[in-house]
């Protein structure tokens, strides 16, 4: 109960940030996308989730080789 | 029988007049609504495309040129789909995503796109700063001539000066013809090497990295949001869609110009310098700085003002997509015709990027090697993400209404999208780790 009291108290400290509020506004607004979701538009969506998992994965691979001394490699 | 041939003749010029002021009026409000494409389309030419294309000319010689003309119709139908969903919704693309897809992606691509913004404007920047350097100039006068320059064509407070000043700076980014000619190339041999599609040396890794090199520099994130955004804050109409349209079509002929110019001049200038690999390759400014040395001053000072001017007018269209975004995200004020007092967010965090941006360039010993590897990387997380959506929205009939994807349309950009999607992402891993594919 007491940590409740706590935890319900940070919870009113950040809603009440102008900053925190706002992006819940924002969120709030765009909650139901416009978008029908067909098949097509649910694969498609599926495919972004996928493909930057994929290439986060990625980025943190190469973060941990330059940690450990390896270069950053070349660039144009 | 005189009379009626005299009719006829009058007729005739009746109708020659009546066309001749029907084409001299679309003339005007082509001149009145051409901006967005020809910007968006010039500035992809900017400081990072500038080098690349260098280093094709070095690398290749006059042989990719085919290619080049080739991304022309691609970037072309990309940058077109924004034209008719800015004209139609009203909204930039930031705004769009959000309330076709929702918060997540719409979080996810105004984040991707505000980082990788500011990156790519440390890039621009750093071609600046090399570009005047050739100059003598220091890299902080550069900073600061760079920020009064800015700061003063927003200020203005009026969405047309501001246009009309950034085109001004795109008209300086054709310096890179002159100096093609200033060259003196064989024209036969370009034509003759150039024209004919050929994959020189064959299919190699090193070939491959500067193809998806060039498709990288052609095609960028920050393109579709800003064409977007301006075609909004110039306030376009679906009847004047045609019209951005042509707009688009003209800035892609230059942006192909411009790219196979630097190329032809690089490779006429410097033909037997050699590269052996892709990693370390030469930037603009110390390609200028050699031609200086070696063989031209007149062809060095060109390119070295050539590539000042591409980092100052991708730093100019990339700081504002940036604004226009966070203003669309968070509903503030976000018009280049309001006063600074009506949009204090939207121009402090013009202000802001600009000056944090220029800000790390100074710093001695800043991870520049690092933030340029970045850029490419992260924007291949935001590109696939930003050119699908815009697919997906341009075939909603509901958003769209009868401005959506033709079949034809969806043939061609489906194509392209997805073309653009394996080759950056081959481009990104390859940057990541490099010799890879050889």
């Amino acid at each position: 109960m007491g940590n409740n009291g706590i935890l319900n108290g940070w919870k009113e400290k950040v809603d009440n940030i102008g900053f925190v509020r706002q992006v819940r506004e924002i969120n709030k607004k765009y909650a139901t996308p416009k978008v029908k979701m067909t098949p097509m538009v649910k694969y498609a969506l599926l495919f972004l989730r996928i493909y930057l998992i994929v290439l986060v994965l990625l980025l943190g691979f190469k973060f941990f080789t330059i940690i450990h001394g390896g270069s950053i490699g070349g660039s144009p | 029988m005189f009379g009626k041939k005299n009719g006829e003749r009058l007729s005739f010029l009746a109708n020659f007049y009546y066309r001749y002021r029907k084409i001299i009026r679309a003339i005007q409000i082509y001149l009145i609504l051409a901006g967005p494409g020809i910007l968006v389309m010039v500035a992809d030419n900017d400081a990072g495309g500038i080098t690349t294309y260098a280093d094709t000319g070095l690398k290749f010689g006059y042989n990719l040129i085919w290619f080049l003309i080739l991304l022309g119709p691609i970037a072309y139908f990309v940058q077109e789909m924004t034209v008719r969903l800015g004209a139609v919704t009203k909204h930039g693309h930031a705004e769009a995503i959000f309330s076709s897809f929702g918060w997540f992606w719409g979080w996810f691509s105004f984040l991707d796109l505000s980082i990788v913004n500011w990156l790519t404007l440390i890039t621009e920047f750093i071609g600046m700063t090399t570009g005047l350097a050739v100059f003598g100039v220091p890299p902080v006068l550069t900073v600061i001539v760079v920020i009064v320059i800015m700061a003063v064509m927003i200020l203005s407070g009026r969405y047309w000066t501001w246009e009309k000043i950034a085109l001004i700076f795109a008209c300086i980014n054709l310096i890179y013809i002159p100096l093609a000619f200033v060259a003196s190339p064989n024209w036969g041999v370009v034509l003759r090497n150039g024209i004919i599609p050929n994959l020189p040396g064959g299919i190699n890794g090193t070939l491959f990295f500067f193809i998806m090199a060039n498709i990288g520099t052609t095609i960028a994130p920050w393109m579709i949001f800003f064409q977007q955004s301006s075609v909004v804050d110039k306030g376009m109409k679906e009847k004047d869609i045609p019209f951005g349209k042509i707009d688009t079509l003209v800035g892609a002929i230059f942006t192909v110009l411009v790219a196979v110019f630097i190329i032809v001049a690089i490779h006429a200038l410097l033909p037997d310098v050699i590269i052996s690999n892709t990693t370390n390759l030469p930037d603009a400014g110390s390609v200028a700085q050699s031609i200086i040395q070696q063989h031209s001053r007149l062809a060095g000072t060109l390119l070295a003002i050539g590539l000042f001017d591409a980092g100052l007018l991708g730093a100019i269209c990339i700081s504002i997509t940036s604004s226009w975004a966070f203003g669309e995200v968070f509903g503030w004020a976000h018009s280049l015709n309001q006063k600074v007092r009506e949009a204090p967010w939207f121009y402090g965090m013009y202000f802001f990027a600009l000056i944090t941006a220029g800000g790390v360039v100074l710093i001695p010993g800043a991870p520049l090697a690092l933030i340029t590897l970045f850029v490419q990387v992260i924007a291949v997380t935001l590109l696939p993400a930003a050119l699908v959506f815009l697919i997906l929205i341009l075939n909603n009939s509901e958003i769209m209404g009868r401005y959506k994807n033709t079949l034809l349309d969806n043939i061609i950009s489906l194509g392209t999208v997805g073309m653009i999607i394996v080759l950056s992402t081959l481009y990104a891993i390859s940057t990541l780790f490099p010799g890879l594919f050889g």
